[in-house]
């Protein structure tokens, strides 16, 4: 088999076992926690856009996320929104909105800068959300938040909410494959790699970046849509300044720039840090030497790791594309 | 008739069976066995696992005491780290009920975990007992048959208490400074509105957020307003800070300080010099140097198991213990129907607890004493755990939530927060 077909069927494969799961008998508790998966993948690949291929390592990750949480939220409790489809847009508007406006002060650094830029948007985005009162509900945050029907379709159910969040992963998936392999997404390989040499080429390097900054800006406002409606609740900790590091850690965990890693990289760190939590109180140190294993031994992400061990045990050795420098691909 | 003369052993059994079915009720039914398994929400991790600590403590006190037995039945407790913050906390209750089975939940720990796992709770029909979740809305605007504030507190209960108190010392311009976030809003809220109410003046609120490691420019503010006195809500190390800077600028027997509750709680006072501290006047539903039987009996217990005083979160949840117990009891262990179980638990009256009489209103927050507090050096066995404790100057018998008001008219007015403070400014 191709490696092409070969990464076919495991998708298919993926696929099926990912339809199949709640009809399996797997408990609701672990229904929920592969919900939150597929939603915090959507968020983890929205940034993999911006790091792996744009290379501009945003730490306002969460502050876009949140503001699409926020969005719905406010819009269903205030407005009595409550439409899939509108409240959807809301967040996704919100989100882009806010990422063309960080995009007009931040991209005006790059590297270090940019990095530094980003946490203080983020700082700016918490602080509103935990001071504005009146708007936000403060610490407290939002509650009362229902799940929205889709037409005659009741899926504010365990089960239902699964097949909404696998689906919004599996769309989200694909359109950012697209993306990436598109001419757009060539040129933003470029950026990444050399923007001095993309400039003397005649591209704009920074409405490029802009661009990249605000398609991310509306997937990750989805996952946070997605997220106020699977906890139906929002509070300031959805977009703290841990909740984009979280983000981060899911992509240098997944696999920078494969986009499809970051499913691997928010499945370990969604199921990790609750499945430790039950076992030990020292589990916030335990996942970080967990995180620091993986880091070391695994350092193209999870996701090469499979095709890694593979060649390995077939004792050929394997050249992957993550591991060969863009310029020379 | 011949079919009865013929001798039918098995049928005689059958028949039996079926009146032994009739008189002695199935298990699970009207006589439930098995363990009763708690989840207990606390932060053991996260900025307030010092909280976390005190609560997990006080429970498991209680339940030492008693052998983890009730009414026949045995109490299994978990507990689940919320890691202070209100998505674990959501996480963890999923995992309690849906994975562990847990069949009631008792904490978290903060207002926001509270609001964030009570919607969850009420969906899947779990009791929950909040010992110290004190958000006002839990039992006002937002109160639900399944959430109780078991041996817990409402923010503003014993504010109220204060504006009053403050006006009647002849206080007449006063300012607030408290922690911007829901808590520090209801406890200034609280104050300011029953301050205000009797004729008194707020001269300016200063809202610090919560992790404040300086407060000096704050204290400056309250310096330069010189105000007849100052209005504080502090929690955890934002209290040791604020009391430590408030004694070294000067200000501690220059401007009188009337503290919330968490500020001078048993928790911030144990690091600090006695000569910061002693002195102040507080608001709380409880007072380790209350010099009642059963504070005495439980302070003694506690800080011979712990080495420490009892903070008050650890006292609500051995109290929690104590009244969800006496629940179990009442309903003869039967707890599976929740309904008559929460029944039971909001009729139960504690005559005399570590925090005196308390009862429940019908929306599930207690009516109990509110106490006016000093700091004084401990005397007797108490001073060889701590150097200072809060003893009672005053008590206020069966404080509600809702003060003096009727309560649908106090449920008229919005929740405090930094636009609504109970008078117009």
């Amino acid at each position: 088999m191709s490696v092409r077909r070969r990464w076919t069927f495991a998708l298919a494969a993926g696929a099926v076992v990912a339809l199949l799961l709640p009809c399996l008998g797997v408990p609701t508790f672990y229904v929920s926690l592969l919900t939150q998966t597929w939603i915090i993948a959507i968020a983890a690949m929205s940034l993999d856009l911006l790091i792996g291929f744009t290379g501009l390592v945003n730490f306002s990750q969460a502050a876009l996320f949140g503001v699409g949480a926020y969005a719905v939220a406010i819009a269903a409790t205030r407005f009595h929104v409550v439409g899939f489809l509108p409240g959807l847009g809301l967040g996704i508007t919100a989100a882009v909105v806010t990422a063309a406006l960080f995009g007009l002060v931040a991209l005006r650094a790059e590297g270090p800068g940019f990095i530094i830029i980003t946490i203080a948007l983020n700082q700016i985005m918490w602080g509103l959300a935990y001071q504005w009162v009146s708007v936000s509900g403060g610490d407290n945050g939002i509650t009362g938040i229902v799940r929205p029907h889709i037409g005659p379709l009741d899926v504010s159910g365990n089960t239902g909410y699964y097949y909404v969040c696998l689906v919004m992963f599996a769309l989200a998936f694909a359109l950012l494959m697209t993306i990436v392999r598109s001419p757009f997404g060539l040129v933003l390989k470029g950026v990444r790699e050399t923007p001095r040499r993309m400039r003397a080429l005649g591209y704009n390097v920074w409405l490029y970046r802009y661009f990249a900054l605000m398609i991310s800006a509306a997937f990750a406002g989805t996952a946070g849509v997605l997220f106020a409606w699977y906890n139906q609740f929002v509070g300031p900790v959805n977009l703290s300044l841990d909740q984009s590091t979280q983000f981060l850690i899911i992509v240098i965990l997944g696999g920078i720039g494969t986009i499809f890693g970051q499913f691997f990289g928010a499945l370990v760190v969604v199921f990790l840090s609750n499945e430790l939590s039950a076992v030990t109180q020292r589990w916030m140190l335990v996942l970080g030497l967990i995180y620091f294993v993986i880091v070391m031994y695994a350092p193209g992400g999870l996701v090469v790791l499979v095709p890694r061990l593979w060649a390995r045990l077939r004792g050929r050795p394997v050249v992957l594309a993550a591991d060969v420098p863009l310029e020379d691909r | 008739m011949r079919m009865f003369s013929r001798p039918r052993p098995g049928l005689a059994f059958a028949v039996a069976l079926a009146t032994l079915g009739i008189l002695v009720p199935a298990p699970g039914r009207s006589a439930e066995s098995g363990p009763i398994k708690v989840a207990l929400l606390a932060p053991t991790s996260g900025s307030a696992a010092a909280a976390g600590h005190d609560m997990v403590a006080g429970w498991t006190l209680y339940w030492k005491e008693h052998g983890d037995k009730v009414a026949g039945r045995t109490i299994v407790t978990t507990v689940y780290d919320t890691n202070t913050n209100p998505g674990k906390a959501l996480d963890q209750a999923r995992r309690a009920v849906e994975q562990d089975g847990a069949q009631m939940i008792v904490g978290p720990y903060l207002a926001n975990e509270g609001l964030a796992v009570a919607p969850y709770g009420i969906q899947h029909r779990i009791p929950m007992f909040f010992p110290t979740v004190s958000a006002d809305d839990l039992s006002q605007r937002q109160a639900n048959a399944f959430v109780i504030k078991v041996a817990g507190w409402t923010s503003s209960q014993t504010t109220h208490v204060a504006g009053e108190w403050a006006y009647e010392q002849g206080h007449r311009k006063v300012m607030t400074l408290a922690n911007s976030y829901a808590f520090g809003y209801e406890n200034a809220g609280g104050f300011s509105q029953t301050f205000t109410r009797k004729g008194g003046r707020i001269v300016g609120q200063i809202w610090a957020p919560l992790g404040t490691a300086d407060y000096t420019p704050y204290i400056s503010q309250v310096q330069a307003a010189n105000p007849d006195a100052l209005f504080v809500e502090m929690v955890g190390a934002d209290a040791v800070h604020f009391l430590q800077q408030w004694s070294q600028l000067g200000l501690k027997n220059k401007i009188p300080l009337i503290a919330n509750e968490t500020t001078t709680d048993q928790s911030n006072i144990r690091s600090l010099d006695p000569a910061l501290v002693e002195g102040i006047t507080s608001f709380g539903h409880f007072a380790e140097g209350r010099d009642a039987p059963a504070t005495r009996a439980f302070v003694q217990k506690y800080s011979k198991a712990e080495g420490v005083l009892p903070s008050y979160m650890a006292t609500s949840f051995y109290t929690a213990a104590q009244w969800i117990g006496r629940g179990i009891e009442a309903v003869h262990g039967n707890t599976a129907e929740a309904g008559t179980f929460l029944r039971a638990v909001r009729e139960i009256k504690l005559a005399d607890s570590p925090f005196g009489p308390m009862v429940l209103d019908q929306y599930g927050a207690p009516i109990d004493n509110v106490y006016i507090r000093k700091v004084v050096a401990t005397t007797g066995d108490a001073a060889k755990y701590a150097k200072t404790w809060n003893v009672v100057t005053k008590t206020y018998p069966n404080v509600s939530q809702f003060w003096t008001w009727k309560a649908a008219d106090y449920l008229k007015q919005p929740p405090y927060s930094p636009t609504f403070q109970g008078y117009s400014k």
